[in-house]
């Protein structure tokens, strides 16, 4: 007799090792295989928008912070490029070149987390993690230096940055920018041929060209799927048209190739941030902006490439000390627009590294 | 460096092709009759020399007399971008045109729009809350919320 089975539903999260935050995803079962996915959001959702038109034009950078929490460097940055457009503020060039290196190292940081933690949900378990977060401690380090915060930072100010940074630093960043390649090829004699991380992500979770640029996908996941575009070369904001560096691609758009422009990004990171320490010029860090800032009537989008994707701004003032309204462009959101396509067909363990690879924080998702 | 083109110079080419299609137009952007939308959005995306295959973000502010929703394009074969806006009057049950046949892209933001906002999409494969929970009364970035 055969043995009669039938679909079922299983939800996998929003609790969930996998989850990487609060995240449900209601899958329908067939077996191992998953037949339908619905991903469910909201479960961080602390209106951030809503809170913003309450806020002073500064006092929302704090805000900014606990949207992708692990780059909270990016996010400053994006908020801050949009209010100077809006309100018309320079910035000085010392202050530039600090937000590329902040930026840059956050970029590295994020990454940091998103290869570990993907391969963490390929099976290596934590080893692979606790190398990268032994990096990334290095950065914090470096972070906590020039703010004293190792997540929220709050460190860009419209018009600048809050401090200059310490003697101190220069020498401990040097020091790290030497070091770091030396880390990417040491993930790499673990990874790059590792037998069993190739097997779970070749040909697995794959996004095609097409359909990356239609979802509107950003970021590595774009690139991943083999679109050269970067925000940085393709609209540089603040001092990136001085910086030379690479746009690495992937080819097929699988987990693989998310995971290795992710390293690449890494090393072109390190690229920028020694060529920006060279160029780093003497001055002020923050130009004379008011207490209050009450841009003139208007709107104005900024955005600039987060380690997850495009990161947009788009204000509205109407001539108060708050926003009319603040719109959060959230890479980590749109990302994952293409995820049910992604993971149907594929078994359960596929799926789970199909989603660590696209990388989110729920902080920006549910916002 | 990303070419914003003009508002204007789109809107008088939209004109002839729709006429009363675009509401009024600016060097930032154009606002198209939300009855004209889809129609504005399928030219401007197939049409070989603008080629707006990306769209980059959808948004909705609320003004209070109308709602605003704002449609960033980017071609990425041209590095070049437009701002789209449309209007809807109604208050009590505004209703614009999905975009997402066009670009996927559109799906998750059309809802949280619908959620926040509380703007219906036309033609929207699956419109429903995206953060709040089903049963929520009001929707929360709307300027009268409290």
């Amino acid at each position: 007799m055969a043995i009669k089975t039938e679909p079922f539903v299983l939800n996998l999260g929003p609790v969930h090792p996998s989850t990487h935050g609060v995240f449900r995803m209601r899958t329908t079962l067939d077996g191992e295989v998953v037949v339908d996915m619905e991903p469910v959001f909201g479960y961080l959702h602390r209106g951030i928008e809503k809170l913003a038109e309450e806020r002073t034009y500064t006092g929302v950078i704090p805000l900014t912070d606990r949207l992708d929490y692990l780059a909270s460097m990016s996010n400053n940055l994006a908020y801050v490029l949009a209010v100077e457009k809006l309100a018309g503020t320079t910035v000085p060039e010392r202050a530039e070149y600090l937000r590329v290196i902040m930026a840059e190292l956050q970029r590295i940081a994020s990454h940091l987390i998103a290869v570990g933690a993907f391969l963490n949900d390929c099976g290596a378990f934590m080893t692979p993690i606790l190398y990268m977060i032994r990096e990334r401690e290095k950065i914090l380090d470096l972070f906590d230096m020039v703010c004293g915060q190792r997540l929220t930072y709050n460190y860009m100010r419209v018009g600048g940055v809050s401090h200059d940074i310490p003697d101190e630093f220069l020498p401990a960043l040097d020091k790290f920018v030497r070091r770091m390649p030396g880390f990417i090829d040491e993930y790499d004699r673990l990874l790059e041929k590792n037998e069993i991380l190739l097997v779970r992500a070749k040909g697995v979770g794959i996004l095609p060209k097409e359909l990356a640029i239609n979802i509107s996908a950003g970021g590595p996941v774009l690139r991943g799927s083999g679109v050269k575009w970067d925000i940085r070369k393709a609209d540089p904001y603040s001092v990136y048209d001085r910086f030379e560096f690479d746009i690495p691609t992937g080819t097929v758009g699988d987990c693989y190739d998310r995971y290795r422009v992710r390293i690449e990004e890494m090393r072109q990171s390190v690229r920028i941030i020694k060529q920006a320490m060279e160029q780093l010029p003497l001055g002020a860090v923050k130009s004379e902006v008011p207490h209050l800032i009450r841009p003139p009537v208007g709107e104005a989008y900024a955005h600039i490439e987060a380690p997850k994707g495009e990161l947009g701004f788009y204000l509205v003032s109407d001539n108060s000390i708050a926003p009319y309204r603040c719109a959060i462009r959230a890479p980590s959101l749109i990302n994952l627009t293409a995820l049910r396509d992604m993971v149907r067909g594929w078994k359960v363990a596929d799926a789970i590294a199909t989603f660590g690879s696209i990388d989110i924080c729920m902080g920006e998702v549910d916002r | 460096m990303t070419v914003a083109l003009s508002g204007q110079e789109i809107a008088d080419k939209l004109d002839k092709q729709f006429p009363g299609g675009i509401v009024e137009s600016s060097q930032d952007s154009l606002v198209v009759n939300s009855e004209f939308l889809l129609m504005v959005a399928t030219f401007l995306k197939d049409t070989p020399d603008l080629d707006f295959n990306y769209l980059t973000a959808i948004t909705a502010v609320d003004y209070y007399d109308y709602f605003e929703v704002v449609y960033r394009l980017t071609s990425m074969e041209h590095n070049h971008s437009l701002v789209v806006k449309t209007r809807c009057y109604e208050r009590a049950n505004p209703t614009l045109p999905s975009v997402v046949s066009l670009w996927r892209g559109a799906d998750f933001q059309e809802r949280e729009i619908y959620d926040l906002m509380g703007i219906s999409f036309d033609g929207h494969p699956n419109l429903k809350r995206l953060f709040l929970w089903q049963g929520f009364k009001g929707h929360p970035l709307r300027r009268d919320y409290w």
